[in-house]
């Protein structure tokens, strides 16, 4: 695991050479050793203990404040008439989001034929399945009489009843659980050549034989190769337009409502570019610690992270056009419900989160129109640590300040978070960073299948023994080979 | 190998494992596709190539035939489309009506929402669109691993130590020794002289246990055993009867300890509920004055008005402004029955509307003030009551206006004042 004091720079752009995707003049070898030295250490960095720590404390914290709320009711939070949605919709939504980044570069960016998605898809893919984790814990939480949640499931019972499906909010059932399905099949399939890597070095024999039954026999035979990538490829497919109506679907909860401010057709693209959008600034978020912690600089270079960049700066602008376009429509359609409730966003009691949310969400990614600001890691942190706040008061502005104006102006009242409330969102952070620690830990970061696909040594073509086809059927004859050759 | 001096006894165990294959070590991805092409070219059949990653071409190089994969994905996809369609059709389009034979539990649960179509295709697109998706990817998940023959534990080449490399940076061949064309000598001259072969090598047979370790299966099957708790219990409880009261764990208000009605109770007599106390009046006990109240006097309708009450002009305009509020709508302002809501119910033609009473029918005009009065308190046949909408005074009021319009539609010249005369003649 060679240290690098100087970043290698791989963000230029030559006509007729490729920049390369994997730096530091690594070998198959090399590669599977630096992936693999995060494992086999006998103790991960100082680093990862204290992030653990405070990752468990707070996931003790989420579970202490589900545990009261299940126990007391709803009545600890803050939610009122009309605020019935508050910090808990905003979480889920918010959850959700981020998990789709993962998604689109395992698959979307597959699909393109992005080869530099090789070094963060299997660590972004992680990050998906735990964000969904995070997200599921809110909607079943906050349903009141959670001992009954199964009710959402469609299982014959004695009351004859079966569940509204023609309601977002059992659509949101099943995608979120075909989501979560289909991510961790898509996680775990990817992981199977990596998982028999770690089969086949591991050193107790503990460990050989968890890894060996994860692994589940995997011999990189190119018959299984094969069917593998026509599998991978199928799951690519259907990941894309599933992650696509994940969101729509998600926004479906407010936008067929009849709430002003909620019921606009542009929720759909607008909430899934957001995803993206929030997605990747949580990858990134994870990506530059994680490099520099645990050695993978070669692999995650600065190439990756000026990618990402982009894709950041891109779904950036398409946030932005969405609130413009939301305010336009608002103001065009005549319609003075939706004219005030805009309004009543920049202006109203709301409108410090509103303000909040457009400079983080607005304002703070057109910093990576400039380069330096990209291959930059300080301030691209700082950029995607704004992003993630903006991106949870997007949400959150978009649900309470519907919410706390609606219809009736004798019913409107301003919805204050509890105390419960704010330790349950910093609780969710607990569960994501534990499960993450414990993946980058236990299980392979990096997909080292995938990388040595795009490494130039991967090229049946490149030096040394280059491929030579043959010209000619080779006519065998057994009898040329009677006796063994000189030893 | 050295012969053992001393011959062994027959039940010593026995020879060296078989040789099941015959492997070529290489060490890039060039020259095992170049090795791929001569041994597929040779005429092998049992043979294949591993490898840490797909190697470009590699499918060509071998001959390998695409997979019908893709066809069970699709098959599991439109069985997925179809599951969802019949789940959401069957459950929120059908009722218990339309299969009476069948059990409750599966009945469907028709949700009538203010004329919305029951099968409502946009609305059931969502879940048609989700569990497609999961079919389809289950199935490629599973069809792959099966396909494969994963997971496939006890393997040659996984106990080989050289094969070790597999994952990380070796290409490998590998002929199987069932091949017809295979033969120990032969074989593997032919491969030794593969350009750029590392090693050859041979792959024993393995003899290792197929089990799992017994710490596995017993933690396994104690995970399965508790696991089945909870069904064997509901089955228990579904099928057994008892005269136990059910279990009942989250409580919320549910039992409450409170006295019923008629129950016996804590204090002195013995009883829960309280007697009224001394000086209680129900509702409409008030022993007030009967002829303001309702009218009567005696077992008669009262002719005249309550004394409290001053029959003066104010009282009577009071009764206008209350007649004009609450009366008019139906009977007119005239008094004729010709009120606006009689007039729309008369054009709309409103099922079993009956026109209001003129009030100035010789009946009413024959009515005595205390009827009338109970008229308005307690209404008379399709009229409804206005006792709780207007206090006594005013009611007087009313029939004081009344009897004013009463008059004013039959009065002779000579009942007018004599100023007013002078104008209308």
């Amino acid at each position: 695991m060679a240290a690098h004091p100087v970043e290698i720079d791989n963000t230029w752009e030559r006509p007729g050479e490729r920049a390369p995707l994997v730096t530091g003049g690594h070998t198959f070898a090399s590669l599977t050793d630096t992936v693999c030295a995060v494992w086999e250490a006998p103790r991960p960095p100082r680093a990862w203990y204290i992030a653990f720590t405070i990752s468990v404390a707070l996931l003790a914290v989420f579970g202490a404040m589900i545990g009261y709320l299940i126990i007391n009711g709803v009545g600890v939070w803050g939610l009122n008439n009309p605020t019935g949605w508050g910090f808990d919709i905003t979480n889920f939504v918010f959850w959700v989001g981020i998990g789709h980044a993962g998604t689109l570069i395992s698959a979307i960016l597959f699909l393109f034929r992005q080869k530099w998605r090789t070094s963060i898809n299997r660590f972004a893919e992680a990050m998906t399945i735990f964000a969904v984790m995070c997200a599921g814990v809110f909607p079943a939480i906050h349903v009141g009489r959670v001992w009954l949640v199964y009710w959402l499931a469609p299982y014959p019972n004695q009351m004859a009843m079966w569940p509204q499906f023609k309601s977002p909010l059992l659509w949101d059932v099943f995608a979120v659980s075909t989501y979560a399905t289909v991510s961790l099949l898509f996680w775990y399939v990817g992981m199977i050549p990596d998982l028999a890597t770690f089969r086949d070095r591991a050193r107790t024999r503990l460990k050989r034989i968890i890894y060996g039954l994860l692994a589940l026999g995997w011999t990189g035979s190119s018959r299984h190769w094969h069917r593998f990538e026509r599998a991978y490829l199928i799951l690519a497919a259907l990941a894309t337009p599933l992650v696509l109506s994940v969101h729509s679907v998600v926004s479906f909860d407010f936008a067929v409502s009849q709430l002003p401010g909620w019921h606009a057709t542009i929720f759909p693209p607008y909430f899934v570019a957001g995803a993206i959008f929030g997605g990747f600034a949580m990858v990134v978020t994870l990506a530059v610690p994680a490099r520099a912690l645990f050695g993978l600089r070669d692999l995650i270079t600065l190439r990756h992270l000026e990618n990402m960049c982009k894709i950041i700066l891109l779904t950036g602008l398409i946030v932005g056009y969405a609130y413009a376009m939301e305010f336009f429509i608002a103001w065009y359609s005549g319609n003075p419900f939706e004219s005030f409730i805009f309004r009543s966003r920049a202006l109203g009691p709301y409108a410090w989160a509103y303000w909040t949310m457009i400079a983080c969400n607005v304002l703070a990614p057109q910093l990576f129109w400039f380069k330096r600001i990209r291959t930059s890691q300080l301030a691209m942190f700082l950029v995607v640590m704004a992003i993630n706040v903006g991106m949870w008061f997007e949400r959150f502005v978009i649900i309470v300040t519907s919410l706390s104006q609606d219809f009736l102006p004798s019913s409107w009242d301003y919805y204050r978070p509890t105390a419960v409330e704010l330790l349950t969102l910093a609780g969710s952070f607990g569960l994501f960073f534990t499960l993450f620690l414990l993946f980058c830990r236990y299980l392979p970061m990096v997909a080292m299948a995938e990388v040595k696909t795009v490494m130039p040594h991967a090229d049946p073509h490149a030096h040394p023994h280059a491929h030579v086809p043959a010209t000619r059927r080779f006519d065998y004859n057994p009898d040329e080979f009677d006796q063994e050759p000189p030893a | 190998m050295s012969h053992a001096a001393p011959a062994a006894p027959p039940s010593v165990p026995a020879a060296a494992p078989r040789t099941v294959a015959l492997l070529a070590e290489f060490d890039s991805p060039g020259a095992l596709l170049t090795a791929a092409e001569l041994v597929r070219d040779a005429g092998f059949r049992r043979w294949d190539t591993h490898t840490p990653f797909p190697v470009h071409g590699i499918d060509q190089a071998m001959g390998i035939r695409r997979t019908r994969l893709p066809w069970i994905v699709f098959a599991a996809g439109l069985f997925g489309c179809t599951a969802g369609l019949v789940l959401q059709w069957f459950t929120n389009a059908t009722s218990a009506a339309d299969a009476p034979g069948l059990w409750t539990i599966f009945q469907g649960y028709n949700y009538v929402i203010s004329e919305k179509p029951a099968l409502s295709l946009p609305a059931f697109v969502p879940v048609i669109f989700e569990l497609t998706i999961l079919c389809a990817a289950l199935a490629a998940v599973i069809g792959m691993l099966a396909m494969n023959d994963l997971p496939r534990h006890p393997h040659p080449l996984l106990a080989l130590p050289r094969f070790r490399r597999v994952t990380s940076d070796r290409f490998y061949l590998v002929v199987d020794a069932d091949d017809p064309q295979f033969d120990p000598v032969r074989t593997r001259a032919f491969l030794r002289q593969l350009p750029h072969a590392v090693a050859v090598e041979d792959v024993p047979e393995d003899r290792s246990s197929a089990a799992l370790p017994r710490g596995l299966v017993i933690a396994i099957t104690i995970l399965v055993a508790l696991a089945l708790l909870p069904p064997l219990l509901v089955a228990r409880a579904r099928l057994s009867k008892t005269t136990e009261p059910r279990i009942h764990l989250i409580q919320d208000m549910d039992n409450q300890e409170r006295f019923k009605t008629q129950q016996a109770g804590p204090f002195a007599d013995r009883r829960a509920s309280r007697p009224p106390i001394p000086g209680t009046i129900a509702r409409g006990d008030l022993a007030g004055d009967a002829h303001l109240l309702t009218g009567r006097l005696g077992n008669d309708w009262a002719a005249t008005f309550p004394a409290s009450l001053a029959i003066d002009l104010p009282f009577v305009q009071r009764g206008r402004e209350r007649y004009g509020v609450f009366c008019a709508p139906c009977h007119g302002y005239g008094g004729a029955g010709d009120g606006i809501v009689s007039q729309r119910a008369l054009r709309l033609n409103t099922e079993g509307w009956v026109q209001p009473t003129s009030l100035l029918d010789q009946t009413v005009r024959d009515r005595p003030v205390g009827h009338i009065f109970n008229t308005i308190t307690n209404g008379i046949r399709s009229m409804p009551p206005y006792g709780d909408q207007i206090p006594p005074a005013d009611r007087w009021a009313i029939v004081a206006y009344i009897r004013a319009l009463q008059r004013s539609q039959n009065a002779r010249l000579e009942d007018i004042p004599p100023h007013v005369q002078a104008d209308l003649r």
